[in-house]
C-alpha cells in the first residue's frame, strides 16, 4: 500500500505546525501517521445516509440545560504581575519576543 | 487497616467525630508516600534522540513514582485548618480531612502544573480549576500533582516527560494504564484516598481497571472543565478515582454541577448520589452486548483489520458479575446490538487529533512555559525550536495528524465523516437506553479493557496498538454518556480485572447504585482481600 502522507506532504505539515524534527524523529512520526491513517480508512466502509448529521458533541444541550451567558464585563486581573512573571522574557511590563520578520503579502 | 488505606467516607466520619485528626491522617499518608513512591521524577534529558528511541528508565527501585509534585506543606496547612475548625465547632465540608491527589493536567494556583510535558515544566498556575477548588472547599486536603501521559496522550503513562513514569502497584514491571496512571497508582497504593483524573477516551476507567480501583467518567458537562488543560474539548471529562463506589459517589457529589466559568458545564441538578447508593438493582434492566466482547484492531504488519475475542478470563469475569447482579434482582438482557463500537477508535483518531492540534497551537514560548535557550534567527525560528524541544513525540503526532485530517482538501473525507460516524455511535446508545424502545436498558455491563495491565515498554512506541487499549471505553466519550469502572477480580497473573457500566446521560446515580450493589454482593469474595504486593 502506498503511503498517503509522503515526505513532501509531511514536510509541509511540519512547517505549518511550527515544528522541526530530527531525521530519526521525522521517520518515526511519519510512519506512525501513515499507520494511523490506515486505521482511519476503516470509516470509509460505513454506509452513511445523506441525512446523517455531524455531531459536534455527544450530549444534546437544550436552552434549559445550557448555562446562562455571563455578562461581558471588564474586570481588572488581581495579579497581572504574576501572569507576566510566567513569560520567558519581559521588559517593563511588555513581553519580549525575537525579531518578527517583515513578510510581503 | 492502616490509616492511609481507610476509605474517604470512613476518614471523614472519624475526623468529624474527633476520633482521628486530619493532620494525623495526612502524616500517615505522607509516610506511605515516602515508603512506596520512590525518588521523585525528573525531566527526560534533552538530547538529539527522540524520546521514543530512548530506553525507558526501567531501573528496579520498586518505587511507584505516582507523583510529579508533592505539596506537603500546603497540605499540612489545609489539614491543620480542618482540625482548627473542628476544635472551635465550625462547620466542615463533606471531604473534611480527606487526602487527595490531582492529575497534573489541572491548574492549582501556586503549584507547578506541567501536563507531564517539558513545554510546561516550569509553569506555575495562576488560578485553580473548578473541580479542585470544590474539593478543597469541601475540606479535601490536596497532597500534590500526579503523573500522566504527556498532555494525557497515551494509555500507559510512559510518554510523560517526567521519568520514571508511574508503575502498577500490583506488579511494578507493568504499566498502571493511562492517562490518569499516577492517579490510579496513588489511589491503589494508599497515597491519598481519592484522585481527580480526566477521561477523554478511557483515561480514568482504563487505569482504574489496571490498578484495581473504581473510576468514573461522568456525563460530558456533569463536571466543569474550567482550569483543565484542554486535549479534546468536545470529549474531555474530569472524574473521580477512588477505592470504592461510596467514595467515588462522595467525590462526584462535590465536583459535579454547573459552573459559570464553563459554558459546557450543564445546568442539570446534582442528585444525592451517596444516600441513594443502597437502593439495590431489583427490576433494573442491564444489558450485555456481544460488540463489547471482541476487539477489532488494525494490524500494522499485515495492513489488515483483525477481530479477536477479548481475554477469556475478562469475559468470564463480566459474565459472573452479570450473574451476581441477576441474583440481586436485576434483569440481564443479552445480545444488545452496539454495532458502531468498533468505529470508536478510528473516529477518535480523527476528532481528538483535530481538537488537540487546535489546543496545542498556544504553546509557543511567548507567554508562559518553555522557550528554547538556543540562538534563534527570528520569532518563527523560536517557535519551531521551542515546540521541537518542548513537545515529546505524542503531542507532535497529534498536531500533525490533526492538521492533516482537517486540511481543506481532506476534511470532508476524514473530519466531517468522523463527526457523522459519531452520530451513529451516539444512536447506538440512544436506542438501547430509550425508555420506550425495544431494549429499555438502565445500563450496559461490559469489560473495561480488552486485556489486563501490559508490561512496561511492550506497547509504547506503537501509537496505533496503544490507542486500541481504549476500544471499549472510547464509545462513551463520543456519545457523552457516563461510565463507571469497577474492580471485579484478578487474572491468573494476579493483575486486576475491571468491569464497566455505561448508562444514559446524567445517569451517574444509577451506575453508582449498581456498582454499590455489586460491591455488596462480592463483599466476602476472597479476591476482595488481596492487597498490592508493594504494600
Amino acid at each position: 500500500m502506498t503511503e498517503a502522507i509522503t515526505r513532501e506532504i509531511f514536510n509541509h505539515l511540519v512547517q505549518l505546525a511550527a515544528l522541526e524534527l530530527s531525521p530519526d524523529e521525522a521517520e518515526y512520526i511519519r510512519g506512525e501517521l501513515n499507520k494511523q491513517l490506515k486505521a482511519i480508512h476503516e470509516l470509509e466502509a460505513i454506509p452513511l445516509q445523506d441525512d446523517t448529521p455531524p455531531a459536534s458533541h455527544g450530549v444534546p444541550y437544550t436552552p434549559a440545560t445550557s448555562p446562562a451567558v455571563r455578562p461581558d464585563e471588564w474586570r481588572p486581573h488581581p495579579d497581572p504581575g504574576g501572569i507576566l512573571a510566567q513569560a520567558p522574557e519581559t521588559d517593563e511590563g511588555y513581553i519580549i519576543v525575537p525579531e518578527i520578520p517583515h513578510i510581503e503579502l | 487497616m492502616e490509616i492511609s488505606d481507610l476509605p474517604a467516607h470512613v476518614l471523614v466520619e472519624n475526623i468529624r467525630l474527633r476520633q482521628l485528626k486530619a493532620i494525623d491522617v495526612l502524616e500517615a499518608t505522607l509516610a506511605r508516600i515516602a515508603s512506596v513512591d520512590g525518588d521523585p521524577p525528573s525531566l527526560r534529558p534533552l538530547t538529539s534522540l527522540p524520546s521514543h528511541l530512548q530506553p525507558a528508565n526501567l531501573e528496579r527501585d520498586q518505587g511507584l513514582h505516582a507523583f510529579i509534585t508533592l505539596t506537603a506543606e500546603r497540605a499540612r496547612q489545609q489539614a491543620r485548618e480542618i482540625d482548627r475548625r473542628l476544635d472551635t465547632g465550625e462547620q466542615v465540608g463533606p471531604l473534611a480531612g480527606v487526602p487527595f491527589t490531582v492529575k497534573d493536567i489541572f491548574c492549582v494556583q501556586g503549584t507547578l502544573t506541567t501536563a507531564g510535558s517539558r513545554i510546561l515544566a516550569n509553569f506555575v498556575a495562576p488560578y485553580t480549576a473548578t473541580p479542585v477548588q470544590r474539593m478543597e472547599a469541601a475540606g479535601g486536603v490536596m497532597l500534590g500533582k500526579v503523573n500522566l501521559d504527556e498532555f494525557t496522550y497515551g494509555s500507559s503513562n510512559e510518554s510523560s516527560a517526567f521519568q520514571p513514569s508511574p508503575r502498577n502497584p500490583w506488579d511494578v514491571s507493568r504499566v498502571p494504564g493511562g492517562s490518569s496512571g499516577g492517579s490510579a497508582t496513588a489511589v491503589a497504593a494508599g497515597e491519598g484516598a481519592l484522585s481527580l483524573g480526566t477521561d477523554t477516551a478511557g483515561s480514568v476507567r482504563q487505569p482504574a481497571a489496571f490498578c484495581g480501583v473504581v473510576g468514573m467518567k461522568p456525563t460530558y458537562g456533569r463536571v466543569s472543565r474550567y482550569g483543565l488543560i484542554a486535549f479534546s474539548s468536545s470529549i474531555d471529562c474530569p472524574g473521580p478515582l477512588a477505592r470504592n463506589v461510596t467514595d467515588a459517589a462522595l467525590m462526584l457529589q462535590v465536583i459535579a454541577g454547573a459552573d459559570t466559568r464553563d459554558a459546557t458545564a450543564a445546568n442539570v441538578p446534582v442528585p444525592d448520589y451517596v444516600t441513594r447508593l443502597k437502593r439495590g438493582v431489583r427490576g433494573m434492566r442491564i444489558g450485555l452486548s456481544p460488540d463489547y466482547f471482541r476487539i477489532t484492531y488494525f494490524d500494522a504488519s499485515s495492513g489488515e483489520l483483525r477481530q479477536e475475542p477479548i481475554a477469556p478470563e475478562i469475559e468470564q469475569t463480566v459474565l459472573r458479575a452479570a450473574g451476581r447482579l441477576a441474583e440481586m434482582g436485576a434483569d440481564i438482557v443479552e445480545d444488545i446490538p452496539m454495532p458502531h463500537t468498533r468505529y470508536g477508535i478510528p473516529v477518535y483518531f480523527v476528532i481528538s487529533r483535530v481538537e488537540a492540534a487546535s489546543n496545542l497551537h498556544r504553546y509557543d514560548g511567548v507567554k508562559y512555559g518553555y522557550r528554547t535557550p538556543d540562538a534563534v534567527a527570528d520569532v518563527a525560528d523560536m517557535y519551531r525550536k521551542t515546540r521541537a524541544q518542548g513537545f515529546g513525540p505524542q503531542p507532535k503526532l497529534r498536531i500533525l495528524m490533526g492538521m492533516y485530517v482537517s486540511a481543506a482538501q481532506y476534511s470532508e473525507q476524514y473530519y466531517n465523516r468522523a463527526l457523522r460516524v459519531r452520530t451513529l455511535i451516539r444512536r447506538d446508545f440512544d436506542q438501547v437506553f430509550d425508555p420506550q424502545g425495544r431494549y429499555r436498558l438502565q445500563a450496559l455491563l461490559t469489560p473495561t479493557t480488552p486485556t489486563t495491565a501490559f508490561p512496561m515498554a511492550a506497547v509504547y512506541g506503537d501509537s496505533v496498538l496503544m490507542q486500541y487499549a481504549d476500544q471499549l471505553t472510547v464509545p462513551a466519550n463520543h456519545a457523552g454518556v457516563p461510565g463507571l469502572s469497577l474492580p471485579a477480580g484478578f487474572d491468573p497473573d494476579g493483575l486486576p480485572i475491571g468491569i464497566q457500566l455505561l448508562g444514559p446521560d446524567f445517569s451517574e446515580e444509577a451506575l453508582l447504585r449498581i456498582g454499590r450493589a455489586y460491591e455488596m454482593a462480592t463483599e466476602s469474595d476472597a479476591w476482595r482481600r488481596r492487597r498490592p504486593p508493594v504494600l
